[in-house]
């Protein structure tokens, strides 16, 4: 095994998909020449050429609408949104088109395309490079969403999404990009969408989280250990569909679980995890579920201070993960 | 009045079909596909009025454009993806009258969605029939796409995709032929211009004349086509199909027709335009032009009408009597196929 960065595991799981399948291409906004904004498709132009690594017009319902019907003639198109930020033009092809193919031709068609999209703050991005766009996707049916947070991972839900037969959300945190370095199983290592991961075993507390939440929990859990509090962290990686058994495991093992993402609190993954908690382990609770998220405010500003305002972080979890073990 | 009317076209050569490479059976077949086409749709509107069905949206007073643009390509090799309106497109594609009238009443058996979507909203992936949902010109880069694949793998496969002039003024329609001109890529737009869109009359949905003088702003030809001349179509189409089909690109071909209908079965036409005009054009339907045509040519004898006619209304009856009979999907077929699964034997 080798420790890789998060954006080299991506580059190197889309290599690897484009040299096993000819029918992988990638068409996005800067792929091409310049290997991508973050470089995650450098050097891939070089070496399959102008027909598998596309440049874009700048124009993102072009992207993914091209990728839909590229997806209909036998081929596996990767749709590369520069910034989660601009994916709104292509919300109609996505939504209206790409996640209902199967639904409304009675699964005489479907898509097999990957949407992959750098998301999340904690960058100086501002309002358009930061946002978290994963309970807006999460809520339509017919689209699978995942949010890897490590090398690994990041490499095998990527692999799993391009050999997926139904549209996949690719959401990659920009800041995780260099930051998360971990191991890369060598070989085609290829990781389930739907199924989530337990990162460190606790019996106190659960801390539920995905993508740069994973390494701020984890980090948290470090420092709850040397309270003598024993957290576990389990690792949603598959937004859609989310594993049930693997949040009801955890909420019924520790009786206590706090969940962390950087989205807005309002209908986003949090309420829907406290839901399958409620729903299924209420009886093994010892104290309500709690969560630490964004606020409810448009986006994140560009000033540092409000910057650091908007993002949770390992202090600000640590506060709230204390407050629950108080309980 | 949105449209220019002119006066009916009068007889052409009666070999025109031949010079187009049209055998006189296939001049025949575009008949009889527009004469189906036209047929089931009346159908349609006889069984909603009667309140047996919720919803018909029509092909009528199109199925010129529709058929001699569709017979321009090859069926169960090329590519199309629809609107709403084209029955003929479909039609000549492979579907059936039955196909129709499944969808209409929304049964199980529906080829297109299994009773999920209106009708109109065509698609069948073994036709080659691009499936098509409710917003307008999402369509066309869903073409693109088709033809961007045809490019990739090195095949000549040609994409049609079809739309109404309102749908114009979408942005997927610039972002679709923008990305199709870069690419030269083998699509044939194929722009179904009836003057309205619902009640939007054309004047207030561009300022220019003709949707294919923006052909030149994507770098490929425009040609304005009068729509209810089907041979004129096909000669249009078929031009087009040959450029694509040898890597030139694509064409913007705009058909100058006219709805018959209103937009829909809850549509009232009557509040935004005048009948004078429905009737002016109804004099120009494409169907009587060309039977006119045939006839002149010597090849739509009253006895071949006759036979054409008793298999048009043949077709359409037991269509009828056996979608109206078929099954309705039922309360389980709700949650299947969110995903690709199984299908089920």
């Amino acid at each position: 095994m080798a420790v890789k960065t998060v954006i080299e595991a991506i580059r190197e799981g889309m290599d690897e998909e484009m040299a096993r399948d000819p029918s992988v291409f990638v068409i996005g906004e800067d792929v091409g020449n310049r290997g991508g904004v973050f470089l995650a498709t450098d050097g891939l132009y070089k070496k399959y050429g102008e027909l598998r690594v596309i440049d874009s017009p700048l124009a993102e319902s072009c992207i993914v609408g091209v990728a839909i019907g590229a997806a209909v003639n036998g081929m596996r198109p990767i749709a590369e949104i520069q910034f989660a930020d601009f994916i709104a033009p292509a919300m109609n092809q996505i939504i209206e088109e790409a996640a209902k193919f199967s639904y409304r031709t009675a699964g005489d068609f479907n898509l097999p395309m990957v949407i992959r999209a750098p998301w999340g703050g904690g960058v100086h991005g501002a309002l358009y490079h930061s946002q978290s766009i994963e309970a807006t996707f999460a809520h339509i049916p017919g689209l699978k969403v995942v949010a890897p947070g490590t090398p690994a991972d990041a490499k095998g839900l990527l692999k799993a999404a391009i050999r997926d037969p139904d549209p996949v959300i690719y959401l990659e945190h920009k800041r995780t990009y260099r930051l998360v370095k971990g191991e890369v199983p060598s070989g085609d290592h290829v990781v389930p969408i739907g199924k989530a991961e337990v990162k460190r075993k606790g019996t106190d507390l659960s801390l539920i989280a995905y993508g740069l939440m994973l390494t701020y929990c984890l980090e948290v859990a470090e420092k709850l250990a040397g309270d003598g509090i024993s957290a576990e962290v389990l690792d949603l990686r598959s937004i859609k569909p989310i594993d049930r058994e693997a949040i009801i495991a955890t909420a019924r093992k520790t009786g206590k679980v706090l969940v962390v993402h950087e989205d807005t609190p309002f209908a986003g993954i949090a309420a829907e995890v406290m839901a399958i908690i409620m729903e299924n382990a209420f009886d093994a609770l010892d104290a309500p579920v709690m969560r630490v998220t964004g606020p409810d405010v448009p986006a994140m500003p560009f000033n540092h201070v409000l910057e650091e305002a908007f993002m949770p972080n390992p202090e600000k979890i640590l506060l709230k993960a204390r407050e629950l073990a108080a309980v | 009045m949105a449209l220019k009317t002119t006066e009916v076209e009068t007889k052409g050569s009666p070999s025109r079909h031949r010079s187009l490479g049209l055998s006189d059976e296939q001049a025949l077949r575009i008949y009889e596909v527009m004469r189906l086409a036209r047929a089931v749709d009346e159908r349609m509107w006889l069984i909603n009025r009667q309140g047996r069905a919720p919803f018909v949206i029509s092909c009528q007073g199109q199925e010129g454009a529709q058929v001699g643009i569709a017979a321009a390509l090859r069926t169960g090799y090329d590519w199309v993806a629809p609107y709403y309106r084209d029955a003929g497109v479909i039609l000549w594609f492979g579907m059936t009258a039955r196909d129709q009238m499944l969808s209409f009443f929304a049964r199980r058996e529906d080829p297109n969605s299994g009773g999920r979507q209106m009708p109109g909203h065509f698609g069948n992936r073994r036709l080659h029939i691009v499936t098509g949902g409710s917003p307008v010109a999402t369509q066309l880069l869903h073409a693109a796409g088709v033809a961007l694949a045809s490019k990739q793998r090195k095949e000549d496969a040609v994409t049609a995709a079809f739309f109404g002039e309102g749908a114009a003024s979408q942005g997927d329609t610039h972002e679709a032929m923008n990305f199709a001109g870069i690419h030269k890529l083998a699509v044939v737009f194929v722009c179904e211009n009836n003057g309205y869109a619902i009640s939007v009359p054309q004047s207030h949905q561009m300022a220019i004349e003709n949707v294919a003088d923006r052909a030149a702003g994507y770098g490929f030809p425009g040609v304005v086509v009068d729509g209810n001349d089907v041979l004129a179509c096909y000669e249009a189409a078929r031009q087009a199909v040959e450029r694509a089909r040898r890597g030139e690109g694509p064409t913007l071909i705009e058909v100058k027709t006219y709805r018959f209908t209103a937009h829909s079965s809850d549509d009232d036409d009557k509040r935004y335009r005048p009948a004078e005009e429905v009737a002016i054009w109804r004099q120009k339907d494409p169907i009587h032009r060309y039977a006119t045509y045939l006839r002149d040519a010597g090849i739509l004898s009253d006895a071949v009408e006759e036979e054409i006619t008793e298999r048009v209304s043949q077709q359409v009856d037991e269509a009828t009597e056996y979608a109206e009979q078929a099954p309705d999907p039922t309360a389980d077929d709700l949650t299947t196929f969110v995903y690709k699964q199984e299908l089920k034997p």
